[in-house]
């Protein structure tokens, strides 16, 4: 085996500058986008997740300017993601350089969306990414439901059927968030990333909880992801990627060395 | 000043491919991105890249009008097939049911299968997707100051393979080792992305826009 396990910062843009919130409040400055995808690409990110989280639509064109800046230096997939409703959206991020989209709420209101995607411009390019929150009590098997709106509106889809149901239309990649752990830092619902993770043929991205190093291994161990993301703990230099994917090597996992 | 021309048939983001030559190029050349025959066939050295399937690949391909321009430029001056603008090149594809392609080399491309497994058993991701290793399967001068098994970035579900062993110049381990690298005198192509690669990728389009073509 020597496919290498991804490490794929995050970076939520909001009006052209980085941010993190916590559970989707608390929202802190992290930066111009350029500056921190060309540091991440200097200490080996794999790839960039770009979430346009700004409220008003009238201002998507500075994400497109944002994906050119960053497309016109940075030599590593870029994902970009975040009020993606029309395949005239997709087009328009592919042409300012992204090399994947991520469509969310529009696949759930819309599933066929998905397949139109993949079908216009290729599974490789398309990424769904799945909300996820626990729905199960304790001691029963673990059962998830898809959530939109930022985990606050429930639309009682189940996510195993969800993602295969993805799978099948033509997605390239499952960008998996659990909800429940989105901001808390207690590390990844790793259950639920392996669940997923079996239930698909495409590459699965664990997202939401990372804490610190060993959340992101166990991502891999455990939740048998194909990559991990992660914003804050990269953001606000409490790990750099070097050292994620040194700690990432001593556990086992084949990481891209550079 | 030379031109390069990189194959715009609507297929596929090329921005990418187009921003990474201007870079290693550090735009001393010209970098024309064209879906114009006569100017494919009048480039110095030509970028034949590619996504989606392959049957809409061939498809495009002949509603410009640009299979005798790829099919003569793949024959005479510095050529670099990538990703889909490899597969297609072969004779066959498996993909949409069975795709007749350029048929510039000889071989088939093959679906890696819903059930893909690497030689313990463990199930493999289809697509193969993200960071892997390219073994060098003989010297080549695109491989100049490249180390042997770099990483490259890969996103395919079809893979190649080519009828003569002496084609393969690089390989790659999925489940099994397939030609992720193809040399034949001015044509070189790979399945993975260099524009997509960082430093190995960047490195690879450099020798390429300095490859006078001869091996």
């Amino acid at each position: 085996m020597s496919l290498a396990k991804r490490i794929i910062p995050c970076l939520d843009v909001d009006n052209g500058r980085v941010v993190k919130g916590v559970k989707f409040v608390e929202i802190r400055d992290a930066g111009d986008p350029v500056e921190n995808a060309r540091r991440y690409n200097q200490e080996g990110a794999d790839e960039l997740t770009f979430l346009d989280i700004t409220a008003s639509s009238d201002d998507r064109d500075t994400m497109v300017h944002v994906v050119e800046d960053v497309a016109r230096e940075v030599f590593i997939p870029l994902t970009v993601g975040g009020g993606i409703r029309e395949l005239a959206d997709i087009r328009r991020m592919l042409n300012a350089g992204a090399d994947k989209i991520s469509i969310n709420t529009a696949a759930v209101f819309k599933p066929e969306f998905v397949a139109e995607a993949a079908d216009k411009f290729g599974s490789q390019c398309i990424v769904v990414a799945v909300d996820a929150k626990r729905v199960s009590t304790e001691g029963e098997p673990g059962r998830w439901e898809i959530f939109t709106h930022g985990g606050r509106k429930p639309t009682g889809i189940d996510t195993l059927e969800w993602v295969r149901k993805m799978d099948a239309y033509g997605a390239g990649e499952i960008l998996l968030t659990s909800m429940d752990r989105d901001g808390t830092k207690i590390g990844f619902d790793n259950e639920l990333t392996r669940a997923v993770s079996e239930a698909v043929r495409v590459p699965v991205i664990a997202s939401g909880g990372v804490g610190n190093l060993q959340h992101l291994a166990d991502g891999i161990l455990r939740g048998k992801a194909d990559a991990v993301l992660a914003a804050s703990i990269f953001h606000f230099g409490e790990y750099r990627i070097s050292e994620a994917k040194a700690f990432m090597r001593t556990q086992g996992i084949e990481v891209r060395d550079d | 000043m030379q031109t390069i021309a990189v194959v715009d048939y609507g297929m596929g983001n090329l921005r990418s491919v187009v921003n990474a030559l201007e870079v290693v190029t550090q735009d001393r050349d010209r970098v024309v991105l064209t879906a114009d025959p006569q100017q494919v066939l009048g480039a110095d050295r030509v970028v034949f890249p590619g996504q989606g399937a392959a049957g809409d690949c061939m498809r495009a391909i002949d509603e410009y009008a640009l299979r005798e321009a790829i099919i003569a430029a793949a024959g005479q001056r510095p050529f670099l097939g990538i990703c889909m603008g490899m597969q297609v090149l072969i004779e066959h594809s498996e993909e949409n049911q069975g795709t007749a392609c350029l048929g510039i080399l000889e071989g088939q491309v093959k679906y890696f299968g819903d059930d893909h497994r690497d030689q313990g058993g463990a199930k493999l991701k289809v697509p193969h997707m993200g960071w892997n290793r390219v073994a060098q399967a003989r010297s080549h001068p695109l491989w100049q100051s490249i180390e042997d098994g770099s990483r490259f970035y890969f996103v395919h579900s079809y893979y190649l393979e080519v009828t003569d062993p002496d084609l393969v110049a690089g390989v790659t381990d999925y489940g099994f080792a397939f030609s992720s690298v193809i040399a034949r005198d001015n044509l070189f192509a790979l399945q993975c992305h260099p524009e997509k690669s960082a430093d190995a990728g960047l490195q690879l389009l450099r020798n390429f826009v300095n490859w006078d073509g001869q091996l």
